[in-house]
């Protein structure tokens, strides 16, 4: 089943105005860096964002941001992005913050058919408020309900055009759990084989969960912290 | 008095031989620099390795393998990487033996607060509600006093919590503390040339403190 697409361009049509995309990533590490950039060259706006990470000022999401595309974000850590600091502030930009852990799993509810689960993260916080309470073992939890979104755009570093995909280091992070929660996924990569090159005992996320594919070029990998011995 | 060096040093006495532990952004990250002779320990990482090796050299940077903290990282040979969700599975599933973690505060009943001054900016989380709600093994790694000289071991927390009874040991610059949730923080430890008087009058919370009182040793 051939799912490649020419491009970014191509790969993100049909996304509108105040739908809800996810986006891979953890801090700029594994980031669909090509779809962000064709994102940013639209007129669509109201987006609410699900990533882990709102990127930096100048690249990532925080190049939506910059435009004023995304209405709401839903995250676990914003820090090191001034425009976020500056719309979030001001109340132009709508802001859900979410353990980490619970996001992930959030997600990886969403693309398993899981509706929702119980999680003791955030219990007897600010995070647990109006949430139903249930014990086990002991042990307070708090009910956490699925993610999903219109579409999920995730970065792998190999990926053939039925739309398996293997990731490279901890670039995998959260995209293989956003793969699966798109109701279409669009999988951009860094270089893309055709089917049977890729050995099938190595595949992290089967192609059944990838819509679409693409390859880009030139990756740029910003990275936020380059810290040596 | 300890500096952070000091603080994270006296953490990795904590250490056991064939634990896996998660360390924090701050003061925690160096307690890797530290661990005793003849123990052997894995790091992870919340956003997907287990067995996080050295910052690397010039030529060996590669953006695609960083730390929770985006700091570029080195895996060690043994090294595994996997999804987040795999990753806070660990967690939650209580297959990781240590967290160490910062602190903006901390009550003698155990909870923490690490996360958000109301009025100011809210930077988020992270995977510090799901650490602290799970670890088995928690240890806070902080100063006892903040920038205006006020204790951050108090009675309550002011600021919105991380996690409720959940810490278990704290080390800062002054001593090392147990948290004992009925009867407050005991006092362990003192830091080389801190008085107990010294640690009574930086702790706002309840303190407990029970016969002689040794020096840490940090041989």
């Amino acid at each position: 089943m051939n799912k490649r697409v020419a491009n970014a361009r191509e790969a993100i049509a049909g996304i509108q105005s105040g739908m809800t995309l996810m986006l891979g990533g953890f801090g700029l590490c594994g980031i669909p860096e090509k779809c962000i950039l064709a994102l940013a060259d639209t007129d669509i706006t109201d987006l609410t964002c699900i990533s882990n990470n709102a990127g930096v000022d100048d690249f990532g999401l925080g190049l939506l941001l910059h435009s004023r595309q995304i209405r709401k974000m839903i995250a676990s850590y914003v820090g090191e992005n001034a425009e976020f600091e500056r719309q979030m502030l001001s109340g132009d930009l709508e802001v859900d913050l979410i353990p980490q852990g619970s996001l992930a799993e959030r997600c990886r509810a969403g693309g398993a058919g899981i509706p929702a689960f119980f999680t003791p993260a955030g219990y007897g916080t600010e995070v647990g408020e109006g949430k139903e309470v249930r014990e086990f073992n002991g042990k307070p939890h708090i009910l956490e309900t699925a993610l999903t979104a219109d579409f999920a755009i995730v970065k792998a570093w190999k990926g053939d055009t039925d739309g398996n995909l293997i990731y490279k280091g901890t670039a995998r992070n959260f995209n293989p759990v956003m793969a699966m929660a798109g109701r279409i996924t669009i999988a951009e990569v860094e270089e893309l084989v055709e089917p049977g090159e890729l050995d099938p005992n190595q595949i992290h996320t089967p192609g059944v969960f990838v819509q679409r594919i693409f390859q880009g070029d030139n990756y740029e990998k910003r990275i936020e912290k380059r810290t040596t011995r | 008095m300890l500096d952070k060096t000091g603080i994270a040093k006296r953490i990795s006495r904590e250490l056991q031989d064939g634990w896996y532990v998660n360390l924090g952004i701050g003061i925690p990250t160096l307690v890797a620099n530290f661990v005793p002779e003849g123990i052997d320990v894995t790091f992870q990482s919340e956003n997907g390795i287990l067995g996080m090796g050295p910052f690397p050299t010039e030529a060996e940077v590669d953006a695609d393998l960083i730390n929770a903290g985006k700091q570029t990282i080195t895996a060690l040979p043994g090294a595994a990487i996997f999804d987040s969700a795999t990753s806070f599975a660990m967690i939650r599933g209580q297959h990781i033996q240590l967290t160490v973690l910062g602190a903006m505060e901390v009550s003698d009943t155990g909870d923490i607060a690490n996360w958000k001054i109301p009025g100011k900016l809210v930077k988020g989380m992270g995977g510090a509600m799901d650490l602290v709600a799970s670890a088995e093994n928690i240890i806070v790694a902080m100063m006892h006093t903040n920038r205006a000289g006020e204790s951050k071991l108090l009675s309550e927390c002011s600021l919105p919590l991380t996690g409720v009874r959940c810490v278990k040991k704290i080390v800062t610059n002054l001593a090392v503390l147990e948290v004992t949730p009925d009867r407050g923080f005991r006092l362990l430890e003192r830091a080389p040339g801190v008085s107990v008087e010294q640690i009574k009058e930086a702790t706002a919370g309840r303190l407990v403190v029970e016969g002689d009182i040794p020096e840490m040793d940090l041989s």
